[in-house]
């Protein structure tokens, strides 16, 4: 039986309809950050320019459609209807009446439904991966910056020694089904992971030291949110069942906190190396206030605008990482829908059909497109002032 | 200055030594192992059998003793048959030394391959020689382009070619190879038809229809960040005193830029280069794989996918080599452009 199929403008303006909640989600909070860009500081200065505009907009567009995911795509991301096997644009279903608007790839899956399904897992790691590369190169930039000596020799020799590694062959090596066998991944993720706990205890401790009623408060929900999350990530023995996370999932996590995290310590330190010669810091030191406190009251605040803009790059780099492994069969589920496997299993088959290619190419693109463009937007902002 | 380098050198070999051990330790855990052992012996070998190949193949040994041997410090052993008691070959495709010998990297031994069933150097060696045309071509057309570009938009910084110029570089470091390799096979070789959209003939003969789309694949993704950096290092020199006054003295601006402000500009972008190659190096595996060309990342792929260890030891010595003697000459390079900066 030969599919039916709609017209190009049909197809344009089913896609367009397709996203709707992501237009009213995009409408309402583009709007009133437009009106009120004013009241919201950095963040707010992004509405002058039309680059900082456009990146927000990107930006936000992928993350309604991660969010909305389930709204937005007629099909399950996995589920073959084989009669539409390698359909071009436009084909109906005809069971359900519903158009595969970017038509079907070689498994009979539609494309649409597994671009918009890919930006969850995309959204989901690499913003959190960059987290915790984040909590990690803070956590040990800082004291090699301040200190120096031999405890910035000590690290800086480690991170160079991550940092000589292609990314590929950490990827290679790293990301195997059989290191899931090993401890490895768990011993790397339960050191990972207690970075941000060490991080916030340290952060409230030197802040409330005096103030034993903040203080406890504070330093308890650090413990339990952070304990809990840590128990359910590093050993899935989270007791009410809410934090899981998938062994595959864990080993590309960790790997990516691994590879990108000794950027962030170069940073880092090179930002600290250059604060701690402002005469806050040697009045602070003057104060008797303990190094830690100078670190992380003193210079981190200073530091922010380099380190946001380095995020927004460095979750784009992720993506890009991210599309490495599933490009490479790596760690994800041969199935999964992620767009790096996507382009893995479309450009084997250019030669025959390029529509399965396409859509999770353009998607990957402007996503990593709109972080640069917001990273470079609000560069330009945090130079102006 | 010698001692400086000198110092680096030593920093540099350690750090290889380092990781050496770390990639030796990895590749030699025991699914790996498994695996190896599972993929050479024939199928459905019983777990004895496969722990016997293990053993007689000496992947048993003590793990600093099998380091030893590999790095040249410690001899190695022959393996002795089981059913005749006499030193035979690990395997048969490499001529291993029937006496104890130092055999290792240090002396120059790389050890066996047992995916391609030959000797590392004689797949390894070549397979760069590949990698090596395509890097040049690469930087052949990346460098001119990217520094041309940050040149060009840095030169009258907020102007509208400025601000086209950025937001095209910002594009191409937001396509990663397998992005741009897919969306440039599509146009070029599936619609338009001018380019082959595999290098595979590549070994036999390049020319510009099986080659030009890994090249441009390639240096796309570079062209941007060196165009940024150069012009960010561009808009600096372009506000300082020198330029002023010699823009003052009547010289024209095109004679300004390419006389004052191109020799302090260029030399932020030479380190920048220089530290382009470990991504690059990424960028080749993705792009050898992408476009069937048999160079140093098709090996490195097929290595890794069969757990070849001998052959994966060997490709990632050369690429943290690669790696750090480039960011050797990137120090080196930038102290001897940059007379403010003499190392001391």
């Amino acid at each position: 039986m030969q599919a039916q199929y709609i017209g190009a403008s049909t197809i344009i303006l089913e896609v367009l309809w397709r996203f709707w909640p992501v237009w009213v989600a995009l409408f309402i909070v583009m709007g009133a950050s437009f009106l009120y860009r004013k009241k919201l500081a950095l963040y707010g200065q992004l509405f002058d320019s039309g680059v900082g505009i456009v990146g927000v907009g990107i930006c936000l567009f992928w993350l309604f459609t991660a969010i909305f995911a389930s709204t937005i795509s007629p099909f399950d991301p996995l589920g073959q209807i084989p009669i539409m096997k390698d359909t071009l644009p436009g084909a109906i279903e005809p069971q359900s009446g519903l158009v595969y608007l970017f038509g079907g790839d070689k498994l009979a899956r539609d494309v649409f439904s597994r671009m918009v399904y890919g930006s969850q897992i995309v959204l989901i790691i690499a913003p959190a991966a960059t987290g915790f590369a984040l909590m990690v190169g803070i956590t040990l930039g800082l004291p090699a910056g301040y200190y120096g000596g031999k405890i910035d020799t000590v690290l800086s020799f480690l991170a160079n020694l991550v940092l000589a590694f292609p990314v590929i062959l950490l990827f290679y090596l790293l990301v195997t089904p059989g290191i899931m066998d090993t401890p490895i991944p768990y011993a790397m993720a339960g050191v990972f992971f207690l970075f941000p706990i060490i991080f916030f205890s340290v952060l409230f401790w030197t802040r409330y030291k005096n103030r034993p009623d903040r203080l406890y408060i504070l330093l308890g929900i650090t413990l339990i949110v952070g304990g809990w999350i840590y128990l359910g990530l590093v050993f899935d023995k989270d007791p009410l069942h809410i934090v899981h996370i998938d062994p595959n999932q864990l080993n590309i996590f960790v790997a990516v906190v691994f590879a990108s995290s000794p950027g962030v310590f170069r940073i880092v330190r090179g930002l600290v190396m250059d604060i701690k010669t402002r005469d806050y810091v040697a009045a602070a030191q003057t104060r008797g206030e303990s190094p830690w406190y100078i670190m992380l009251w003193e210079i981190l605040p200073n530091a922010r605008g380099p380190l946001i803009v380095d995020a927004c790059l460095r979750i784009g780099y992720t993506t890009i990482l991210l599309g490495t492994l599933g490009y490479f069969g790596l760690g994800l589920a041969p199935e999964s829908p992620d767009w790096g496997t996507a382009i893995k299993d479309a450009s084997r088959l250019l030669r025959s059909f390029i529509h399965p290619a396409l859509p999770p190419t353009i998607a990957l693109m402007s996503f990593v497109l709109g972080l640069n463009l917001l990273a470079d937007s609000l560069r330009e902002q945090s130079m102006k002032d | 200055m010698l001692s400086f380098v000198l110092r680096r050198l030593g920093t540099m070999a350690l750090t290889m030594l380092c990781l050496t051990m770390i990639v030796f330790f990895l590749i030699n855990l025991e699914p790996n192992l498994k695996k190896l052992a599972i993929s050479q012996t024939e199928m459905h070998t019983s777990a004895e059998q496969l722990e016997d190949w293990l053993i007689n193949h000496g992947y048993r040994q003590n793990f600093f003793v099998r380091y030893g041997q590999w790095l040249g410090l410690l001899p190695k052993q022959p393996v002795t048959d089981p059913a005749t008691g006499k030193p035979t070959q690990r395997f048969t495709f490499c001529n291993d030394p029937a006496v104890p010998t130092f055999s290792g990297v240090l002396e120059g031994d790389f050890g066996c391959s047992t995916k391609f069933k030959t000797t590392v150097a004689s797949k390894l060696f070549p397979a760069l020689g590949a990698t090596g045309i395509l890097m040049f071509c690469v930087l052949a057309v990346m460098v001119p382009v990217s520094l041309l570009i940050g040149i060009l938009a840095g030169m009258r910084e907020g102007s509208r070619t400025d601000r086209v110029l950025s937001v095209a570089s910002i594009a191409s470091t937001a396509t990663p190879e397998y992005v741009s390799g897919v969306i440039f096979t599509v146009i070029f070789a599936s619609w338009l038809g001018w380019l082959n959209g595999s290098a595979a003939s590549a070994s036999q003969g390049i020319t510009f229809y099986n080659f030009t789309l890994p090249v441009m694949t390639l240096a796309i993704y570079g062209i941007g960040y060196i165009a940024r950096m150069t012009r960010a290092s561009m808009v600096e020199v372009m506000t300082q005193q020198y330029i002023r006054t010699a823009r003052l003295k009547g010289i024209s601006f095109g004679g300004v830029v390419v006389k004052h402000a191109l020799r302090n500009a260029l030399i932020a972008p030479f380190t920048v280069i220089m530290l382009q190659f470990p991504w690059l190096l990424t960028g080749v595996v993705i792009v050898e794989v992408m476009f069937r060309y048999q160079g140093f990342g098709y090996t490195l792929v097929e290595a890794a996918g069969n757990n070849d260890i001998d052959l994966l030891l060997g490709c990632s010595l050369v690429s943290v080599f690669i790696v750090l003697i480039t960011q050797l000459i990137s120090d080196v390079g930038y102290a001897f452009l940059n007379p403010r900066i003499r190392v001391q």
